[in-house]
């Protein structure tokens, strides 16, 4: 192999697993170090300048971070990440002062964001500061999308939606709510410099099923009824509900129903349990609640009778894979489930809907009707208008659509400085040796050995009775302190200088995880076959020195280290250095380090 | 500084014929120099023990003071263990073997608990032929006392201190072969390839097995003018050849040409394969392994390998004919046997 290139920012961020995983690629291992030395504020900062909305993610994230994160290749639970990222955001101070400053003197330059979600949010908040002036529409009565109008206040309470809506309405952007834009070309007309479309996924799909028009009074769109529920258009259910589908709409639909009135609500699905799209932990919490989960139940017809629904007809299945892992749902041959119910919920998905866009604008769409979208630049064919978000390739989340934001606010800067949108800033990286003498270390290598702690729930009764009540209460200080002293340190790396070595095994022999081999070189197929440990993972890269004197090279598997230290500690002629790497996704008009980095560095 | 290890292990450790990984062979962290030679020892016997599948509680691990003898704390922290004075350690280990014949006896020492205040001592239990396997971490210095020259210093080498060394060294390998030992290897502790198959053989032998390691001492004696050097020793270091550890039950898969390969069998099944880099040299002829060191000292070579090995040796306990069983085995029937037994022996020496 050749030696490896570590001034490639992408190798070393590889290694950084949470944050490589992260959409928005947040510095985790930095804010959570901030948040064990009590840092609240500056650790919030961290987060957000890079995703935005810390309050509102450290509860709701879809967390692809958590299954990413070493810490499950050598125990069984990965860091808390996204609940650390709540204790930042509970304990913080005031940030008045560490928002950027918004110039009076604009740059001359409108935008227009259509919709108010977390993509156009994002966008404004990375463009106002520049001095662009920015209109937002959105057919909403305030700013947040799906974060307002879905995601229920048990989960996320309206006032740590509202603070962090506000950081960026505040920035000087005209808002204008509760306007339907019902034409491109209309706000095209409007002369802006570019348009983003930040309008989400909002139409929910249905089941046609026999029985429906007769029932159609009391079955209901998962996510129209939760935006009802939200904006108190509704406020009670039947006691026995039905919920179809497996994803996390289901599990919002669900407790939604016990809070309003629903005593019997049951979740039912067609798939296999392990195969539903909800998040375990969104499962976990509607069990608590006393909602079970009926799988492997195809929903064949609305039962109704003398003009009343009185309940649901289902057919048992199972699931075979085929060679290739194919499922095919195949029914077993039993009766048809009866289940009764006053209300159902249709909660199986939801998908983009573009009527208001005329079809003669220049932006082209594909044969599933969705614009044709560039995955890094987020233009479409019309070189002034942009998707993000949602709208951009389908329904996905709240931490996607900020990534979306910023790498469009990117794109439309270029594209009104007249520079070419394809050629995007590099990210911003800094590596800084950790020794702060000899065998000590400016961050805290001990591994700790806990196992993950648990966030403690409000009492169940009273989460059911109110809500609006927030059923999870967070960590209190001292347990996230703890959490955070779970986080390896990923970001600290282990650098090899190979004119210093002398071959002399201590790193070898020390490291408690044997990621370390001295041998010939070769190729990776076959050097992986002769490392101190098993090294299948071809996920995870092999760091590889230049030759040795005694013309072995050092070979390191970067799959289970713990960053410990311990090989540099061990190391006689420092041969090995711990240094910390700190990667920032470059956001629009930044050629200086964000300010957060600063405060964190000070 | 770290005063302890992680916890965490590689999740795919390979597990040995009673179901424990290699992390239940390890000891406390180190608490020698970064770099010491004798931390990569420690790690080739964790290797070894684990590999051989030895039971950590049928391992007795015994040494003298020094850095070196400081060393068995950072391995088979299962095992018993015995940190006894300053070249005192092959008494120690004889009376313990002598009581208890079931354990596994692992000596660890240095040149100078060694060649120095532990010379008489070294040269008696090599030649009763103890079974014990006995290590000696060399590093041509006293390491814990700051660096002085040791009696296996060679002459001319200069240590950090910067005066070139006036006494000729003590080889150890020679000494304990004209002592009677029946197993001499030298290896070097930059090469486990080499080390481990080593320890593997002399714990299986049956009888004294010393293996001298050179271990340099990062600290005091690892400048480019000493012998002891990493690199002095890479670049002088000479292979009788290389040893392969066939434990028993295993099939041998590697195919050796028989010209220059010899297969040893041990009294328990397994074997040594030696491949032989050197045809003139014969391990298993006491005058031919003493020629071979000789030449290569002439030449300022280090003969590593297996040099000895005497394949019939007979252990002290064979030689003495004592008891079978342990003495805390023993039982008050077994020590006093009765009267009837007192008069027998009474009337055989009438
Ligand atoms: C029930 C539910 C729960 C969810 N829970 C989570 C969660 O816990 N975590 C997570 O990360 N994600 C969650 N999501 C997904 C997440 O809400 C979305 O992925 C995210 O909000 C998308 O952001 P966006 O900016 O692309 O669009 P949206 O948030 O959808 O915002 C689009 C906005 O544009 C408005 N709009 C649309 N068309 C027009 C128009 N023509 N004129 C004017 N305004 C218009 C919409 O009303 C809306 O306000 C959930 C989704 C649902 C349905
Ligand atoms: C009876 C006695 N004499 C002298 C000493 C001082 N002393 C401690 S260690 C040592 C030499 C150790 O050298 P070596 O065995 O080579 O071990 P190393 O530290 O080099 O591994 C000496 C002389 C002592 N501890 N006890
Ligand atoms: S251990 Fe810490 S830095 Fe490493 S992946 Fe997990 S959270 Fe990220
Ligand atoms: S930091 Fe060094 S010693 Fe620790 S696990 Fe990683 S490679 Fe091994
Ligand atoms: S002084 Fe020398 S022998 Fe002792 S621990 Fe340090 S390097 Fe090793
Ligand atoms: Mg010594």
């Amino acid at each position: 192999m050749k030696p490896t290139d570590i001034k490639n920012p992408e190798y070393f961020h590889k290694v950084v697993d949470c944050q490589y995983a992260c959409p928005a690629h947040t510095p985790v291992p930095e804010y959570i170090r901030l948040i064990a030395a009590e840092r609240y504020t500056d650790a919030y900062m961290v987060n957000w300048h890079s995703n935005v909305f810390p309050g509102i993610l450290g509860r709701t994230c879809d967390r692809p971070c958590e299954p990413a994160c070493r810490r499950v290749r050598v125990e069984e639970d990965p860091v808390a990440i996204c609940r650390l990222k709540r204790v930042a955001a509970d304990n913080k101070q005031t940030i008045a002062d560490r928002l950027p400053k918004i110039p009076e003197q604009k740059n001359g330059k409108r935008i227009a964001l259509i919709g108010a979600g977390p993509a156009s949010l994002t966008v404004a908040r990375d463009l106002a500061p520049l001095g662009y002036i920015i209109d937002i529409y959105d057919n909403q009565f305030a700013g947040g999308g799906m974060m307002r109008s879905q995601i229920p206040a048990f989960r996320l309470p309206i006032e740590v939606l509202d603070e962090e809506v506000n950081y960026i309405l505040d920035m000087g952007v005209n808002a204008t709510f509760d306007v339907e834009v019902d034409s491109l070309r209309s706000v095209l007309d409007k002369n802006y410099d570019a348009v983003f479309v930040g309008t989400g996924a909002p139409r929910g799909k249905g089941l046609n099923l026999p029985g429906l028009e007769d029932a159609r009074e009391h079955v209901y769109l998962g996510i129209d009824w939760l935006a009802s529920v939200a904006f108190e258009h509704t406020g009670s259910i039947g006691k026995r509900v039905l919920v179809l589908g497996g994803g996390n709409t289901a599990m919002d639909c669900c407790r939604t129903s016990r809070r309003l009135g629903g005593e019997d609500v049951r979740v039912v699905v067609r798939s296999p349990f392990e195969d539903m799209k909800a998040s375990p932990w969104e499962k976990e919490d509607a069990m608590h609640e006393g909602i079970p989960i009926y799988n492997n139940h195809v929903p064949k017809e609305f039962v109704v009778e003398e003009g009343e629904l009185k309940g649901m007809l289902f057919e048992k299945v199972e699931a075979r894979y085929d060679e290739d892992g194919n499922r095919s749902l195949v029914p077993t041959g039993e009766d048809l489930v009866f289940m009764e119910a006053d209300d159902v919920l249709m909660a199986i998905g939801q998908e983009n809907a573009f009527p208001w866009i005329e079809r003669d604008l220049g932006i082209e769409f594909d044969k599933w009707d969705m614009p044709v979208v560039d995955t890094v630049t987020y233009q479409s064919t019309n070189e002034k208008v942009f998707f993000g978000g949602d709208a951009a390739f389908g329904p996905e989340n709240i931490i996607t659509a900020v990534a979306h934001g910023h790498q469009a606010a990117i794109s439309i800067d270029l594209l009104c400085s007249g520079r070419d949108v394809t050629d995007r800033p590099p990210p911003q990286v800094t590596l800084a040796s950790q020794k702060m003498g000899v065998h000590e270390w400016s961050y805290d290598n001990a591994v700790a050995p806990d196992h993950r702690y648990v966030v403690p729930l409000a009492p169940l009764e009273e989460a059911l009775a109110n809500r609006k009540l927030e059923v999870e209460l967070g960590f209190d200080p001292g347990t996230g302190y703890k959490e955070a002293e779970r986080c390896l340190n990923c970001d600290v790396q282990t650098i090899f200088e190979e004119v210093r070595c002398i071959e002399c095994d201590a790193c070898v022999d020390i490291c408690p995880t044997d990621c370390i081999t001295f041998t010939g070189n070769g190729e990776e197929e076959e050097l992986r076959t002769r490392l101190s440990a098993p090294a299948h993972d071809t996920t995870q890269d092999l760091y590889v020195s230049a030759d040795l004197p005694t013309t072995r090279v050092m070979v390191k598997d970067e799959n289970v280290c713990l960053h410990c230290g311990l090989c540099a500690e061990r190391c006689p002629t420092s041969a090995w250095d711990m240094q910390k790497f700190l990667y920032n996704v470059t956001k629009a008009g930044q050629d200086i380090p964000p300010a957060g980095e600063k405060e964190a560095a000070a | 500084m770290s005063y302890q290890v992680p916890k965490f292990r590689h999740p795919e450790l390979p597990v040995n014929d009673l179901g424990y990984t290699k992390a239940d062979y390890e000891g406390s962290i180190s608490t020698l120099c970064a770099g010491c030679g004798h931390d990569s020892i420690s790690g080739a016997i964790v290797m070894a023990c684990h590999e051989l599948s030895i039971e950590p509680h049928k391992i007795a691990k015994l040494s003298g003071i020094g850095c070196s003898s400081k060393t068995p704390t950072y391995f088979l922290g299962k095992s018993h263990g015995f940190n006894s004075v300053h070249g005192r350690m092959p008494s120690v280990v004889t009376g313990a073997a002598m009581a208890n014949r079931d354990l596994l006896y692992l000596g660890v020492s240095g040149d100078g608990d060694t060649a120095s205040i532990g010379m008489g001592q070294f040269a008696h239990v090599a030649r009763r032929n103890l079974n014990m396997v006995y290590i000696v971490m060399n590093n041509g210095c006293y390491g814990l006392t700051k660096g002085q020259d040791s009696a296996t210093a060679d002459e001319g080498s200069v240590s950090k201190k910067g005066d070139p060394n006036v006494y000729s060294g003590i080889d150890l390998c020679g000494t304990a072969m004209q002592m009677g030992a029946t197993f001499v290897a030298r290896s070097f502790s930059g090469d486990k390839g080499q080390l481990v198959p080593l320890i593997k053989a002399a714990i299986t032998h049956r009888g004294f097995a010393l293996i001298d390691v050179i271990s340099p001492c990062v600290t005091f004696n690892n400048n480019p003018q000493s012998t002891k050097s990493y690199e002095f020793v890479r670049e002088h270091a000479e292979a009788t050849g290389t040893v392969d550890f066939i434990p028993m039950r295993k099939e041998i898969t590697t195919d050796y040409d028989p010209g220059f390969s010899h297969e040893v069998t041990l009294h328990d099944g397994s074997s040594i394969h030696l491949y032989k880099m050197d045809e003139t040299h014969d391990p298993f002829d006491r005058r031919s392994a003493i020629n071979t060191l000789e030449d290569h000292r002439s030449k300022h070579s280090i003969l590593t390998g297996l040099i000895y090995m005497d394949k019939d040796s007979r252990e002290l306990h064979e030689v003495l004919e004592t008891s079978q069983r342990p003495l805390n085995q023993l039982e008050e029937g077994d020590l006093c046997p009765g009267n009837k037994m007192l008069e027998n022996i009474n009337a055989s020496l009438r």
